[in-house]
């Protein structure tokens, strides 16, 4: 046998690469986000991640990856994430809270980054203010950079900005599609907006009991436990001080 | 490639996406040669482990890169960390197939992959850069770090058991 028919072959043996590999490189390197749409309470919902976490979260409907762009000014394309993000992902949209998936927050000032990670604990079915979130960052003038920084949250639902609300008490705006889908979500948590929105209207923003002493924000698990007859509405902190009631340990408003 | 790499050394990113379409037919049809059916991911984890080896070189260095023998450099020690450990394969990022947009296989690859599976690694490799992938020996030596001597001898030899094998399948 002569060896050309052999190189022949070999060479026969040159084909071309998958065609999705070049968007699969991108993907892998982090040079484009890869998303995924989930099934939440609000509807279908794009997640975006890079190699280093979750990038994004927005509603899936309309041109999703051009909003991505101009928000964020790189490319994403649909991509399965990395295996253990995959179950975490849809178990963090579910519980409104990241858990062990990691969010790449990067671009993000640390301050912002930190505001984020303290609204990450807010426990689901409560609310808790600006200025606590201020206060709790250790800038207690800082509520309006608070604000700010919820409505640029870039993973909505993940870091629970919905739990956030004005400082007066009222629910506010939300980023992801108004508030509207607020009002929903908080209400399919078990908080109650309507009756928050009164609360804040009548100018009361803490609930105390007259049988502890202690005072809390509405919604922590603390204040829904106080029987009728001793709930006690305070517009103030120092209101609240003065009448002789101490904070809460576990709200710390 | 003198251009490709000085556009690489001034923005990566940009110009990285190039490098995977200059090179990803070679490096998926030489690994599908040598490593069959891993060759997609094999392929994929080549560029990503490339793109990151670049972020950590200066401007001059990626200038310098002899850029194909570096990738098979790396493409060639993945395939033999996978020969090695099929169980400790990287976490990929994988994209769903879109069914129908991909070439077919050769018709006689797997009778091909059977042959090269007999000839030892270092001659299995050689044979397949220089005739499957299409790359010179200079290139060869270097992504094998081995004496271009060698290489020739390691391409010759093999072609050659490849024919008495192929004689007595005749």
């Amino acid at each position: 046998m002569n060896r050309s028919v052999i190189t022949d072959q070999l060479e026969s043996l040159a084909g071309r690469a998958p065609s999705l590999l070049l968007r699969s490189v991108e993907v892998g390197t982090g040079l484009v986000d890869g998303y995924s749409l989930y099934e939440t309470h609000l509807g279908e919902v794009m997640v975006t991640f890079n190699p280093r976490g979750v990038t994004s979260v927005d509603l899936a409907e309309g041109d999703r990856e051009g909003r991505f762009e101009a928000r964020f000014g790189r490319k994403t394309a649909p991509a399965r994430p990395p295996s253990p993000w995959a179950k975490e992902i849809g178990r963090a949209l579910e519980l409104g809270r990241p858990g062990s998936l990691p969010v790449d927050l990067e671009g993000m000032s640390e301050f912002r980054q930190r505001i984020l990670g303290i609204a990450a604990t807010i426990p689901r079915g409560q609310v808790r203010p600006y200025s606590w979130l201020a206060m709790e960052v250790g800038s207690p003038g800082a509520a309006r950079a608070v604000g700010s920084t919820m409505a640029h949250n870039p993973v909505p639902l993940i870091v629970p900005c919905h739990r956030v609300v004005r400082s007066d008490g009222r629910i506010g705006q939300y980023s992801l599609g108004g508030p509207d889908n607020k009002w929903s979500l908080l209400t399919w948590e078990g908080a109650d907006p309507g009756r928050l929105e009164e609360l804040a209207a009548a100018g009361f923003r803490y609930i105390g009991s007259d049988a502890t002493g202690v005072y809390c924000h509405p919604t922590c698990s603390n204040a829904r436990r106080i029987a009728g007859e001793h709930i006690r509405r305070f517009r103030s902190k120092e209101s609240a001080a003065s009448a002789g009631y101490r904070r809460c340990p576990v709200c710390r408003p | 490639m003198e251009d490709l790499c000085s556009r690489l050394a001034s923005d990566l990113d940009g110009s990285f996406p190039e490098v995977v379409q200059r090179f990803q037919d070679e490096v998926f049809s030489g690994l599908r040669s040598l490593a069959g059916a891993d060759a997609e991911d094999l392929a994929q984890e080549t560029f990503i482990r490339a793109y990151r080896a670049l972020k950590e070189y200066d401007s001059g260095r990626i200038r310098e890169l002899r850029l194909r023998g570096w990738i098979w450099t790396i493409a060639l020690n993945l395939g033999r960390n996978h020969a090695r450990d099929r169980a400790r394969r990287p976490q990929l990022i994988a994209i769903d197939h879109e069914i129908g947009a991909d070439d077919p296989e050769p018709p006689d690859l797997g009778a091909w992959q059977r042959r090269l599976e007999a000839l030892t690694p270092s001659m299995r490799k050689a044979v397949v850069l220089r005739h499957v992938v299409g790359l010179g020996y200079e290139d060869i030596a270097a992504a094998l770090d081995r004496p271009e001597g060698t290489v020739k001898a390691d391409v010759h030899r093999g072609l050659e058991r490849l024919r008495k094998q192929m004689e007595m399948e005749i």
